[in-house]
């Protein structure tokens, strides 16, 4: 995979605290990464530095393998959708979009506003101004207004995180599908692990300023090196040292599968969540576990004794 | 609760109508009465007084007042912009330097002014130290001129622009001049395309704010005029003292307050949501 971004050794230290702590990174062309983490874990800080607001203390930052850390923000060829989408208040829809554009002088500007606006389904708002627009409309003016400058890397700041909850899961199908129609590299900063995870080809989970793992989303969610990753992705039940995911968990009232380890366990509270059901239950060993069972088995109540099993090859096993 | 709201306003209505409002009728009145022989009033009711403000010699010193104060104001502007830029980013010593630049309020305006006839006339700190140093031979008149005038209501009224500046810039986020640059916009690009487009209210009202009293400014020019630049201020003043013709004083006040209320309305109308 060829890098169009490379952090090198990047570290970032603030008067009080160093905010990230020797991050390197390769992120490869036309990919959608993610850097996920809880707040304060260096990952805003992180995508900071590669627009160019943060200055690195030490490290390297190399776009399409040229070094980039001593260019201002307007000398990059990288372009940020805020959080707060920082749309300018006074310019319209048009005037926003275009304002990268006429920075760069660039040709055919009417085209491809008007090309960008069709890709965000915006048609018909150019002479809106933001305070006319909804949240989600605002959102996508924003990401236009990025994507029209057909950056090296588009950095997306919890782009998603100011949304309702309904909306956000119809944006995010939108943005993945953008991303795949453009082919721009994304480099998105969030705290949401469901999005993270459905959104990204790979991803880099953060925390204390130290990037923990990079994979694949199946990779880090099924061999998290790193006890904090495997909580950061999910649900994780701990069992004498080792982790099992609840879906791995399982619940019955009759024996447990060939070669599965098993446990004597007492049925404390059943949940119906809908499309499943979850199932805590203490075992006699002491820790209380959660199992995700399907809601066409077996029902459970309160007090039941029950097998808790899970195959040792669903075991989260780190160093 | 009603009765109590009456109460808590009534000291301010007393002082409102019985200190401005019933002025106000009086110079009303005294506007259209005729001067009498030896200053005072007589009947009858005429508007002599406000036709008398056609005379060439009345517009030119209108014109002079707008001149002056509008030159005052962009000065203002011109200089305020960047120190109140400069203080809306100077984090925690923002209050240090807010302290700063109302600090001159704490003496008397007039104290101030004539400090300045003591830095600008021709036996005066500048002149003296220019000479000394052999720059010059005979002193720069620094003083009594529309210049020193203009520099003394720049230096009285910056503060005044200053403050609304400050209070606009201060709010202004902080994201937008970083997506202007992610944009590729250049410092000046981002300044005259961003920054100074979102403090529109702020030098609107600052320029109101500098523009008005200037307008109607009488100790500067008496002082750092020397009686020579004579503005509106001036000539009101003249028309209640050595003139003595109260009517056309009265007329030029209001005619004064006219001007100064509709260019308030022009401005307020063009900002919705007040001054600041």
């Amino acid at each position: 995979m060829e890098s169009v971004l490379e952090l090198e050794d990047i570290s970032k230290d603030y008067p009080a605290h160093r905010a990230v702590n020797a991050v390197s990174l390769d992120v490869g062309r036309g990919e959608f990464f993610s850097l996920l983490g809880p707040s304060g874990c260096g990952k805003t800080t992180t995508l900071r530095m590669v627009a160019g607001f943060e200055d690195p203390t030490t490290g390297q930052i190399r776009l399409n393998g040229a070094r980039i850390h001593h260019l201002k923000p307007y000398q990059r060829n990288v372009s940020t959708v805020f959080q707060n989408y920082a749309l300018f208040p006074h310019l319209t829809v048009q005037q926003n979009i275009e304002f990268g554009l006429r920075r760069r002088a660039e040709n055919h500007i009417d085209q491809r506003v008007r090309q960008v606006l069709e890709l965000v389904q915006l048609t018909g708002k150019e002479s809106r101004y933001p305070s006319q627009l909804s949240g989600g409309e605002r959102q996508r003016v924003a990401l236009a207004r990025s994507l029209v400058l057909e950056p090296d890397v588009l950095l997306l700041d919890e782009p998603l995180s100011a949304l309702d909850p309904n909306l956000r899961k119809q944006v995010r199908a939108e943005l993945k599908n953008i991303q795949r129609q453009t082919g721009i590299t994304f480099l998105f900063v969030t705290h949401d692990q469901e999005e993270a995870l459905s959104l990204s080809d790979r991803l880099g989970v953060m925390s204390g300023g130290e990037l923990q793992q990079v994979g694949t989303p199946e990779d880090l969610y099924l061999r998290p090196r790193t006890r904090f990753v495997a909580s950061f992705l999910g649900l994780v039940n701990w069992i004498d040292g080792v982790g099992v995911r609840p879906e791995a968990t399982r619940v019955t009232k009759g024996p447990a599968e060939t070669g599965a380890r098993s446990m004597p366990a007492r049925v404390v509270q059943s949940t119906f969540l809908g499309n499943c059901v979850h199932v805590e239950a203490r075992m006699d060993a002491g820790p209380t576990v959660v199992a995700e069972v399907s809601r066409l088995g077996e029902s459970f109540s309160e007090g039941e004794t029950v097998d808790v099993w899970w195959q040792p090859d669903d075991e989260l096993t780190f160093e | 609760m009603k009765r109590l709201r009456a109460w808590f306003l009534a000291p301010t209505w007393t002082v409102m109508l019985s200190l401005f409002a019933a002025p106000l009728a009086i110079i009303l009145a005294y506007s259209f009465l005729t001067r009498g022989t030896w200053g005072g009033l007589t009947r009858p009711w005429s508007t002599e007084s406000y036709q008398r403000l056609a005379d060439p010699i009345y517009l030119g010193i209108l014109w002079r007042s707008f001149w002056i104060a509008g030159a005052a104001t962009v000065l203002c502007l011109v200089l305020g912009f960047p120190l109140a830029l400069f203080i809306s980013r100077a984090g925690n010593r923002k209050n240090l330097y807010l302290s700063l630049v109302i600090l001159p309020f704490w003496t008397s305006f007039l104290v101030r002014t004539y400090a300045w006839m003591f830095l600008l006339r021709d036996t005066g700190l500048i002149n003296t130290v220019l000479q000394k140093l052999g720059l010059i031979h005979n002193p720069l008149p620094l003083l009594y001129n529309d210049g020193a005038v203009i520099l003394g209501l720049v230096y009285g009224y910056l503060p005044f622009m200053v403050l609304p500046l400050y209070a606009t810039l201060e709010r202004l986020d902080r994201n937008l001049l970083e997506a202007a640059a992610d944009l590729g916009a250049k410092p000046w690009v981002a300044l005259t395309r961003v920054v100074i487009p979102l403090s529109a209210p702020g030098i609107r009202a600052g320029a109101i704010l500098v523009f008005i009293p200037c307008l109607g400014a009488y100790l500067t020019p008496d002082l750092l005029g020397g009686g020579k630049t004579v503005m509106i201020g001036n000539l009101i003043q003249n028309q209640f003292t050595t003139a003595r013709d109260w009517p056309f004083g009265s007329a030029v006040s209001l005619t004064l307050m006219a001007i100064v209320l509709v260019l308030l309305l022009v401005f307020v109308r063009r900002q919705e949501g007040g001054l600041v």
